[in-house]
């Protein structure tokens, strides 16, 4: 039986990776490089303003070097999630990043770009269709969702990446997929089993993350069989142990052993791991049970103001020991004080206070007090507009240094200002608001290709 | 007495989307990680009472093969939302490691 070797040159694009593990895959005869470019880690802002996690400099050097190794090699270079959120404005971003290093490298290819990003037309069609199911948490989705929606994505699956390969592209920039999608689509194009498939591009979608001491990121490269595959990093220090391998699947997962994908659900609770040599593990036994709906996952971000922020601590033990109704006096003057001075606007002020439940907030089980010897206080006020919520902190910066506590006889000064002026504008804020799928015509209908020869 | 943190060789708490958090409890050797499972202390009702969530959002999975514990919930808000400190929500583990494991 032919087996079928792969590399994925890093977990996340632009984090990096060794020339010399990229050469060693290739002279081992990999047959694709792949590589995930997107994540929703960072939160809404990278799908909300259009903008990379990375830099442009970190992103192009990263791809350089995997476009001068898969054209010289004749083999597909496929990235997934362009430009962080998969929006055509992350697209377009790594689109230019490529045409620039195909100019200078002077590379000539066949490029597939696919886009990922929805109108709320298409959105809003499927939903009038009873074409959308929400995920949990979430409720159904609404109109009212689609219409707050500043920019969706839909994650594809393999079907438009496998249209690009068949149609002769040797590179392949993708919107929003899923991470697997980047290494399944080619594998399973030439035949090989969907439980092995996914399995395999679940491991490698992290690029080295399921080595068992990982210091920097790096390839990592898989070799596919019939039954079972086998994945080993390409560093000479890192090595896969069938528990480092076997953890990958608890990385970002609610359950490790269920994988949903947009076609079915790999399931790995069968799963064997067996060492195959210091560094390598053949993994097998996985099993992929295809769903009786196609279904695309959404996600969307809506705006939910503009925030102006500012940040302060307080040393004053007597403070520190009432912190709980200082602050709730606090919000009764602010209250009082923009009633008086902008009137019934809407806006909302957001207390972090660390050294209390700064951190976990609603999860903290230690919410009772302050612990320590001092507390930084993070307020967020988030209106309609920044010249609003910049008017808010303001009052709200005077009031806070002077807000009374009965200890004192006199005019306090109870907050230390790191900065002068101290508030801060943060610009329009954002946050995911769509945690639904879609069920579409076809795996391709809601994913637009265009080809261009370079 | 021995705890959860001084057992492991890992824990750690990660977003698995924007509306999930994660928390893995990794062991380095195979008796450390049956010490933790059988003692049954990683269970729903004790997260939820930790984490003051309702038990029936909980999902705890112990991999074997991993050697490891895995606990799943909804998040109080999504990711980097206005409610939400921690966008990637990997500060989220700490009050587990402190839970007793018996001998």
């Amino acid at each position: 039986m032919a087996s079928f070797p792969l590399v994925s040159a890093t977990g996340m694009l632009g984090s990096g990776f060794r020339t010399e593990s990229l050469d060693k895959a290739i002279s081992l005869g990999a047959r694709m490089i792949g590589c995930d470019a997107g994540s929703t880690d960072p939160g809404p802002g990278p799908l909300a303003t259009g903008t990379c996690m990375f830099s442009a400099a970190a992103v192009k050097r990263d791809t350089e070097i995997m476009m001068t190794r898969a054209m010289k090699a004749g083999i597909p270079l496929i990235i997934g999630s362009a430009g962080t959120s998969g929006s055509d404005a992350g697209l377009a971003w790594m689109v230019d990043i490529l045409r620039e290093i195909a100019r200078e490298q002077d590379l000539h290819f066949k490029l597939a770009v696919i886009h990922s990003e929805l109108s709320r037309e298409v959105v809003r069609q499927h939903l009038r269709d009873g074409r959308t199911r929400a995920l949990s948490p979430s409720g159904p989705l609404s109109d009212a969702d689609i219409d707050a929606s500043t920019h969706i994505v839909g994650m594809m699956g393999v079907e438009p990446i496998q249209q690009a390969l068949t149609a002769g592209a040797q590179m392949i920039v993708a919107g929003r997929s899923s991470d697997t999608s980047i290494f399944a689509a080619l594998p399973l194009l030439e035949g090989y089993s969907p439980a092995v498939v996914w399995h395999m591009a679940k491991i490698l979608e992290c690029g080295a993350a399921a080595v068992a001491v990982r210091t920097a990121p790096d390839c990592m490269m898989a070799v596919l069989h019939e039954d079972s595959f086998d994945v080993f990093p390409l560093r000479e220090d890192y090595r896969c142990t069938p528990q480092s391998v076997a953890s990958h699947t608890l990385y970002e997962n609610a359950d490790p052993f269920e994988l949903k994908e947009p076609s079915g659900t790999l399931r790995t609770d069968k799963a064997r791991y067996e060492a195959i040599s210091e560094r390598a593990v053949r993994v097998s036994g996985s099993q992929f049970v295809h769903d009786p709906e196609y279904t695309i996952k959404l996600e969307g971000v809506r705006q939910v103001g503009y925030s102006t922020i500012l940040m302060g601590g307080v040393r004053d033990p007597y403070i520190l020991a009432q912190i709980d109704d200082w602050l709730a006096q606090l919000d009764d003057n602010i209250k009082t004080r923009i009633r008086n001075t902008v009137g019934d606007l809407a806006y909302e002020i957001v207390t972090r206070v660390y050294g209390r439940d700064g951190v976990m907030g609603a999860l903290e089980p230690q919410r009772r007090s302050v612990g320590g010897h001092e507390a930084f206080i993070l307020w967020d006020v988030i209106s309609e507009s920044q010249e609003l919520s910049r008017t808010i902190a303001t009052s709200l910066s005077h009031l806070a240094v002077h807000n009374p506590i009965a200890k004192w006889h006199g005019l306090i000064s109870g907050v230390a200002f790191p900065y002068s002026p101290p508030e801060i504008d943060r610009g329009p804020v954002y946050e995911f608001h769509l945690n639904h799928v879609l069920v579409p015509d076809s795996p391709t209908s809601l994913f637009r290709s265009e080809y261009e020869e370079l | 007495m021995t705890t959860l943190g001084d057992l492991a060789k890992l824990v750690r708490s990660k977003n698995a989307g924007p509306f999930w958090l994660t928390i893995d409890i990794m062991f380095d050797d195979a008796e450390a990680y049956r010490r933790a499972r059988d003692a049954e202390i990683v269970n729903r009702a004790a997260i939820a009472r930790l984490y003051n969530r309702d038990p029936a959002d909980i999902i705890v999975v112990n991999h074997d093969v991993a050697l490891a514990i895995k606990v799943s919930f909804p998040r109080p808000q999504s990711s980097g939302s206005k409610l939400d400190s921690d966008a990637y929500g990997g500060q989220q583990y700490a009050p587990l490691l402190g839970l007793e494991v018996p001998a």
